[in-house]
């Protein structure tokens, strides 16, 4: 499996990912500088966490009109999976490449702690060796993770099942009291109608083994690197 | 203090206003041969001022222990470096931020960790954690509130935009603080041994370099107002603040440390406090060479600047560098690919004098090393403080309730969780955080390796301000006790001592009797002090902080797997305590909120003691015996085990050896070089034979079970009680409800 991770001008989980795909599929991703037009030929595509351009005007806005987002459409339009992680999804919603967008956390507070998911759909490359329902603990880190949409939006998202993930309690029940962040409806991450594209707001890159806190966050890379495998 | 070209005014009077005094002011014409223009004496106060000279600490700084075999280099340069085995380094420094915090807290609070990660990437070292200490005024103070928020803002808001993780550090709450609240920032950087970065400047006709974010007028005079008491006007120095620019500090990390890669760069300086002036006097001083630099060429960000401002700007996120001759094109590369300024300045000349050119004309000229050499130094007279009387314990009374009052204790500002401040913090960013804030020490790996840094910051103001000897060395002692809990060897210290106004004989004793205990404690654990920062003049009026001398500390864990923490484990095994139980209560926290008393001599502080029990428990660690390990520090023992079980949401049910010691002393003192491990039957059985035959007081105290604490069967309270009356406090108190 080859994968490229796009570094912008204060991107800061870009290594983090690297070392998780890195390390389960077992192919060092190539890092791909934000003002290069071209994109090696990969199978994925990894817009991860961070700060880009100091999340000054919004979260993303100035990221998703950087030189190399062409090509990340491009390749999204003709089918290549792309994955955001946190800044990552706030760089696809900016881009129109997923719809919605991230606003400030209901509490107004950066937050960093680990949050109770469910997996909403494992039909997709990235949660498929998770099982349906399952809770999984993953921890967030953003300031602006409160996703919003109109409501047609969000009953088309939830009809056609391209809700990933949740926030829920740690028994499974979603109510708002358990959102990091005050998201409409709980989502803490959805995919396109091809579900090729996905953004999230939780971190799986950091908990990939029982020394880091856990390793919830190991299936997901997992699942990606046998889709991408076969 | 506004100054313009051009504008006339006497210049002793002026000498006064930028906080020279008659005798500094003659010294400086002495120098300069002649009087001095207005950016030349600029020049000279903040050079000499007490936050860039040490003018009144550094006799006594010069005592403190500052070698070990593993030391490469000590206090001066921009961090301390400690060599930590397979060919790498640690560079590590803690610096204060706290006269610029209490005026702006949000930018105060934020500039401080731009500036020490500055101090720590300028040496060639990738940061790989920040931990910091602050101290609060009296929550009922109606300021105390907003600075939390604003602090804790900063910090998180610089911090997590930098990506470099925010794991550690300690916030407690004072009246004394009421006026001048402390912000002390600890970055920690790993490096290549042989790729260590110094500011050394070297090589006549080499080009000097300024990097990073445009020259403002922000910071003018910083170092000066971080030089004095403050007054009724502190409102009016909010524009000595400086504002930061953490996306700009990232750029500025990932383009030094790639431009690092190369051999390009001769030496390299940090602007800090006193910004484009100090960095050009510490490069040219430390290299005994001479520095022209033309103020044409720095990049500013508003127009029509004087040399004076341009000079003494603190504007964030800038850089000076030294680099080979003909290497500036490739440096500039690397700089625009970041988007970042890059300008070549000046040169570096073989005059021995600071020359600065603007506009065609010269606009300072003075000689570099004398403003070093003879920079004004101080031996403020000072006065011992009389010891305070020992509290028996007897003449303490018990508590009608011990449960209550252990949930009053775990309960108050001091104690409460602080995850409202630490879950602000991205503490995971980098993907290596093994322990996560709330243990004794952070525990960060060492990228790609199985060996991992333990860090801490510690102190205990309250023993400081009742005897500084005894609290100097208790705080080096914690510091070195909290490594030893997550099974690592203490390696070095940092320090970031804070004080009131050293022109008063009393807080010289303060200062004076930290830095001694300090220096027995550094000496006797082996646990020298390799960087530090001296923040004086933390007064309002007369009333001065409580003396803070905080310390950063660094060990390491040869194998990440025997690292331990202070959660409780498994329900049956039993839980011993290490060190002799005296129930000391003077200067407690019990005898604080349970009998609202302050008074007594703080509990004595046997280094050789702390060693061998320090020594014994580390080695149980290491080789596996140990489940669980906490030391015993404020509130003593019964707390201790608290939070072993709120951890985790075990109980424990303790049972006390019987022995003069009343109860409630042995609960609730606070002697030190104690630690409590939970261990298996079996284990626990052999530790107390041999800590028999080495000397070391053990014993066993109780085992874990269910999910309720008890002592000597009685006074049940359940851990989930006990854990929401610790989560309560801070949240409730920043949403205005306590």
């Amino acid at each position: 499996m080859k994968s490229a991770v796009i570094v912008f001008p204060g991107s800061n989980c870009d290594r983090d990912v690297a070392v998780a795909l890195a390390r389960i599929s077992g192919s060092k991703p190539a890092m791909v500088w934000h003002g290069d037009k071209t994109i090696p030929k990969v199978d994925l595509i990894v817009l991860p966490g961070g700060f880009s351009y100091g999340d000054y005007l919004r979260s993303g806005a100035m990221a998703a009109h950087s030189p190399v987002m062409t090509e990340v459409a491009a390749r999204a339009k003709r089918g290549v999976p792309v994955l955001g992680i946190c800044n990552g999804f706030q760089i696809l919603t900016e881009a129109g490449l997923l719809p919605g967008a991230l606003m400030r956390n209901a509490g107004l507070h950066f937050v960093c702690r680990d949050v109770a998911l469910k997996v909403e759909s494992t039909e997709s490359m990235f949660t498929r060796r998770y099982s349906q329902g399952q809770i999984v603990r993953i921890p967030v880190a953003h300031a602006d993770g409160n996703y919003r949409a109109d409501a047609k939006t969000l009953d088309r998202l939830e009809g056609k099942g391209l809700v990933a993930l949740r926030y829920c309690g740690s028994d499974g029940t979603v109510s708002e009291k358990d959102s990091p962040n005050g998201s409409a409806r709980n989502i803490a991450g959805i995919f396109n109608d091809k579900r090729t594209v996905m953004g999230l707001m939780p971190h799986p890159e950091r908990v990939i083994e029982p020394l880091l806190g856990g390793s919830d966050g190991r299936p997901f890379f997992e699942g990606i690197a046998e889709a991408l495998a076969a | 203090m506004t100054v313009r070209p051009g504008q006339q005014k006497n210049m002793e009077s002026l000498a006064r206003e930028f906080g020279l005094s008659a005798d500094e002011y003659k010294l400086a014409l002495g120098i300069l041969g002649r009087e001095p223009n207005v950016t030349e004496l600029g020049i000279f106060s903040v050079m000499w001022s007490e936050h860039c000279s040490y003018k009144s600490s550094k006799k006594w700084l010069r005592t403190l222990p500052t070698t070990a075999p593993w030391v490469v280099c000590g206090p001066g340069e921009n961090a301390g470096v400690i060599d930590i085995g397979d060919g790498m380094v640690a560079i590590f420094k803690m610096e204060s931020h706290n006269h610029p915090s209490f005026i702006e807290p949000y930018q105060g609070a934020a500039t401080g960790v731009g500036g020490i990660l500055r101090d720590v990437f300028t040496m060639g070292a990738r940061p790989i954690a920040n931990l910091n200490s602050l101290r609060f005024g009296d929550p009922k103070h109606p300021k105390t509130r907003t600075l939390v928020a604003g602090v804790v803002g900063g910090i998180g808001g610089y911090g997590n935009c930098v990506g470099v993780p925010t794991v550690g550090g300690e916030c407690t709450f004072h009246a004394r603080y009421n006026g001048n609240i402390l912000v002390n920032a600890m970055t920690v950087g790993l490096a290549a041994k042989d790729r260590v970065f110094y500011a050394r400047a070297a090589g006549i006709g080499n080009p000097v370099v300024y990097v990073g974010s445009k020259t403002g007028r922000d910071g003018i005079h910083g170092a000066t107002m971080a030089s004095a008491v403050f007054g009724a006007e502190v409102e009016a120095k909010r524009p000595t603040v400086q504002v930061g620019d953490p996306f700009t500090e990232k750029l500025l990390i990932e383009a030094c440390l790639e431009l690092m890669a190369t051999d390009a760069i001769v030496s390299i300086q940090d602007m800090g406090a006193a910004g484009l002036t100090s960095s050009s006097f510490e490069m040219a001083g430390k290299g005994g060479l001479g520095i022209e630099i033309n103020l044409d060429k720095v990049p500013q960000r508003e127009q029509g600047m004087s040399a004076y401002e341009i000079m003494l700007s603190e504007s964030q996120e800038r850089m000076l560098m030294v680099l080979k001759q003909g290497r500036e094109a490739e440096a500039q590369r690397i700089f625009d690919k970041w988007e970042l300024d890059f300008a070549v300045i000046g040169t570096l000349t073989d005059t021995g004098r600071l020359v600065l050119r603007q506009g065609g004309q010269v606009a300072a000229d003075m000689p570099v090393a004398p403003l070093s050499e003879q920079m004004p130094e101080y031996a403020r007279p000072w006065v011992p403080l009389p010891a305070r009387p020992t509290v028996a314990a007897a003449s303490v009374p018990a508590p009608k309730d011990y449960a209550i009052a252990l949930k009053t204790l775990i309960g108050c500002p001091d104690l409460a969780s602080k995850r409202w401040i630490y879950e602000q913090y991205d503490h995971m960013v980098m993907g290596d955080t093994l322990q996560r804030p709330g243990g004794d020490a952070a525990v960060v790996r060492i990228h790609g390796s199985d060996r991992a840094l333990a860090m801490t910051t510690d102190c205990t103001p309250r023993y400081c301000d009742a005897d500084p000897r005894t609290g100097g060395a208790q705080a080096v002692a914690e510091v070195w006790r909290n490594i030893t809990c997550v099974g690592a060897r203490p390696l070095a210290i940092t320090d970031c001592m804070n004080f009131g106004n050293p022109e008063r004989p009393e807080i010289m004793g303060q200062f004076v009797g930290c830095i001694e205990g300090m220096s027995e404690a550094c000496k006797a654990l082996d646990f020298p002090v390799v960087s530090g920062n001296v923040s004086l003049y933390n007064d309002t009026g007369t009333t001065g902080v409580q003396p803070t001398p905080s310390i950063g500390g660094v060990g390491i864990l040869d194998n990440l797997r025997t690292f331990q923490s202070v959660g409780l484990k498994k329900a049956g095994n039993v839980l011993v305590l290490v060190g002799a139980t005296r129930g000391h209560l003077g200067a407690s926290l019990y005898l604080r909120e349970i009998q609202s008393r302050e008074d007594g001599a703080p509990p004595p502080v046997d280094l050789a003691a702390e060693r061998r029990n320090g020594d014994f428990v580390r080695h149980r660690i290491t080789a596996g015996k140990v489940q669980a390990c906490h030391d015993c520090s404020d509130g003593g023992l019964y707390v201790a085990v608290a939070e072993m079980a709120m951890a985790t949401g075990l109980g424990a049910a303790l049972t006390l050896p019987a022995g003069d010691v009343p109860l409630h002393a042995f609960l609730f003192g606070e002697d030190q070089a104690r630690y409590v491990l939970e261990m298996a039957e079996a284990d626990a059985a052999t530790l107390l034979s041999q800590a028999k035959a080495e000397g070391v007081p053990a014993a066993r105290i109780g085992a874990i079970s269910g999910a309720e604490l008890t002592v000597n069967g009685a006074w049940p309270i359940s851990v989930s009680e006990l854990r929401a009356t610790n989560e309560a406090w801070l949240p409730a108190y920043m949403s205005g409800k306590a």
